[in-house]
């Protein structure tokens, strides 16, 4: 707990390969978004009047932002339980963080029928203060924002080294600015996570009635914000062994070892809860039931249990491969609960099916895409990584940048 | 940062408790009966009086200005197969393979007591208006379909196939309520299988031919006490599940939702002290790492 090293650009060339053939990606979802608003959502889209709500809403949303609460997740270790060793990775979990919001923002905006009609959302004499969506709506805008002024002083500090000196001036009056109304900034965006990724969970309780039992439970929030916080920790790992495998960073084991430690109480609180809950409910006979519900449900489960065991000594967690491997089944794990309750569990009647179209697919790959060019843009351009590059590593490899999705 | 830790700890257990709590007192909270508007309209639909003449389709798309579903009859004839962005009234039929027991139903909003798909709403487009009349105004609706994934009956419609869509559902005619008439489908009713009023003078009416009338029904009035009951009630003699009338019980659907939410938001209380404290604990972790700086001689 030293003096930390600064977090640097990492420089080099931005348009490499691998970022050009994301930005083909990224661009052929830009023509089908453009393509979607000028036939409407039924020419576009496999969403019905039984599934209203579907891949863009499941993943691009429910499933995005809680794989983009690294920065909140990091957050709280850091600024909460007081771990400062853990600071350098708040940086680049933020970029993914405000990157995984801003595309969850944009999905929105897509899929809505009536997005001219969203500016009316932030007047408050029309709120209705009983819509839950309503509240993860305002959250996840301001939350957006929230995310990217807390990256300003990365730009700030950017800018002071500008070749122009309007930036400069910019730089050195903003970041004084910056800093000081950052700590007030970071507890709101640990507040803002809070509320709406408990929310997310609170969404599916007006759908109550249509719920599968081995979902429809009053714990929906508390499980989902549990599960988000694992989830960011683990997207955190990932992200972290992957840049220092692809971007030639020094490895950061000890640190992220440190938090496959932090994820077992978070992980043991969201399966106690979840057991606990299917057990109070009398639903342990639907769990074993080995139908389409309880097989899903099964595999769920088992991929929680699966990353605790994975993390459970340290041993295990300073195996590099193996921590790594832990943080995606947690991910995965974390991402299937949600299909589950979006998709799985809900139940409009028997005529009703949906699978995405090829568009959705398209559009919602496509915005991943733009949003791991963008990420590594970002960490060339402004001073985000903290610590020294790998010896002799070797530059960003072309195909292998693929395994980098969140 | 033992003592900052601690309280942090605490902080998040405090407020994983209170989430526990408000979530397991709403489980128990007995759902308090739903008070109907003195004024609640509503429709009576009798399925062993309905004939399946379907002339309240043909009038419903008349009075509301919905476009024919020809798309099942090859552009000919109106012939939807379950309510849709063109069909806000449909009269659908049920034969038992087995016993060969028949029904006619008819399906439109229900018009809840205490609708999911108002709770749903973000800015108000759905609203629990005069007469209890669940309206829709798009001026507010940004289209994103929360409410068709709240309503327990399916009944909230996207027109799916226009770039400038709207939600689609029965309103009870309240433009021609307003102006004296009854909504269109009961107006035009050969054999009154589905007759407009008051909702108490209609659940009185059902509770009358129940009784006059044993072994006719199923002795119950759908839409009495499901969900908190409904404007829109239902006799049958065939058991409702069967017409797609779910046996629901008598929790309207948003009160579990607005307990827990309720709950955790009460006057917004809870977020602002929730920030409060992780300031505070940043502001104390901050100090602490100062203190410890200098004492180590660092600026």
């Amino acid at each position: 707990m030293n003096v930390q090293s600064r977090p640097q650009p990492l420089g080099g060339a931005i348009f490499t390969r691998p970022v050009q053939a994301l930005a083909v990606f990224a661009g052929i979802a830009g023509l089908l978004i453009i393509w979607r608003f000028i036939v409407g959502l039924g020419a576009s889209t496999a969403l019905n009047d039984g599934y209203p709500w579907g891949l863009w809403i499941a993943f691009d949303v429910v499933t995005g932002t809680a794989l983009s609460c690294g920065g909140y997740a990091v957050a709280l270790l850091v600024y909460i339980l007081n771990r400062g060793k853990y600071h350098p990775l708040i940086r680049p979990a933020l970029v993914t963080s405000a990157f995984g919001y801003t595309i969850a923002g944009l999905s929105v905006m897509i899929d809505i029928g009536r997005p001219w009609i969203a500016y009316k959302l932030p007047f408050f004499w029309d709120w209705n203060l009983n819509s839950v969506l309503l509240e993860v709506a305002l959250c996840i805008m301001s939350y957006t924002v929230v995310l990217w002024l807390e990256l300003s002083p990365a730009f700030l500090e950017a800018a002071r080294t500008s070749t122009y000196s309007l930036f400069r001036r910019v730089g050195d009056i903003g970041l004084p600015v910056a800093n000081k109304s950052l700590l007030w900034l970071v507890a709101l965006g640990m507040l803002l996570p809070t509320m709406h990724q408990s929310a997310l969970g609170s969404l599916m309780l007006l759908s109550g009635p249509r719920l599968h039992p081995l979902w429809n439970t009053s714990m929906l929030p508390l499980l989902f914000l549990l599960s988000c916080i694992a989830m960011g920790f683990g997207a955190v790992v990932m992200e972290g062994a992957l840049s220092s495998k692809f971007l030639g960073r020094k490895s950061e084991t000890d640190m992220l070892a440190g938090l496959g430690f932090a994820m077992l109480p978070v992980l043991g609180l969201y399966l106690g809860i979840r057991l606990i809950d299917l057990g109070v409910r009398g639903q342990f006979g639907a769990l074993f039931a080995f139908d389409h519900y309880s097989v899903m449900s099964l595999i769920e489960l088992a991929l929680f249990v699966t990353a605790g065991v994975l993390l459970a000594t340290d041993r295990r967690r300073r195996d590099a491969g193996n921590l790594f491997r832990a943080a995606m089944l947690l991910v995965l794990a974390g991402a299937l609960y949600r299909f589950d309750v979006y998709l799985v569990a809900f139940q409009p009647g028997p005529n009703w099916s949906y699978f995405p179209s090829i568009t959705e697919i398209l559009v919602t790959s496509g915005l991943v895409a733009g949003e791991i060019a963008g990420y590594i843009v970002l960490i060339k351009l402004f001073p985000i990584m903290t610590g020294e590059p790998q010896a002799a590593a070797a530059g960003p490899g072309g195909e292998t940048l693929w395994l980098a999705s969140r | 940062m033992g003592i900052s830790r601690r309280s942090a700890l605490k902080a998040m257990a405090a407020a994983t408790a209170t989430i526990v709590a408000t979530t397991l007192s709403a489980h128990e909270t007995q759902a308090a009966a739903v008070v109907p508007l003195p004024d609640a309209v509503g429709m009576l639909y009798d399925a062993t009086r309905c004939v399946g003449c379907k002339a309240c389709m043909v009038a419903c798309n008349e009075a509301n200005d919905v476009t024919p579903d020809t798309s099942a009859s090859g552009g000919l004839w109106d012939m939807p197969v379950d309510l849709n962005e063109h069909a806000k009234n449909i009269i659908k039929l049920y034969r038992d393979s087995g016993t060969g027991a028949q029904s006619y139903v008819k399906r439109q909003c229900m018009h809840c007591l205490d609708p999911a798909c108002v709770n749903a709403c973000m800015l108000g487009a759905m609203q629990k208006g005069e007469k209890g009349i669940v309206s829709y105004n798009p001026d507010f609706c940004v289209g994103c379909r929360y409410c068709e994934m709240g309503c327990p009956f399916n009944v909230p419609k996207f027109e799916w196939s226009k770039a400038i869509p709207k939600v689609v559902k029965c309103e009870l005619c309240r433009h021609r309520i307003a102006k004296g008439l009854e909504p269109a489908c009961c107006e035009v009713c050969p054999v009154g299988a589905v007759i407009y009023g008051k909702r108490a003078d209609l659940l009185a009416d059902a509770h009358q031919r129940l009784a006059q009338n044993p072994g006719r029904y199923v002795p119950k009035v759908y839409g009495e006490h499901e969900v908190g009951g409904t404007q829109v009630l239902y006799l049958a003699h065939v058991e409702f599940e069967k017409l797609g009338l779910p046996a629901y019980g008598d929790e309207p659907v948003p009160s579990r939702v607005r307990a827990i939410q309720g709950g955790i938001y009460k006057g917004f209380v809870a977020p602002v002290a929730l920030y409060g404290l992780l300031a505070a604990v940043m502001l104390r972790n901050r100090e602490k790492s100062d203190s410890a700086k200098t004492e180590k001689g660092q600026p």
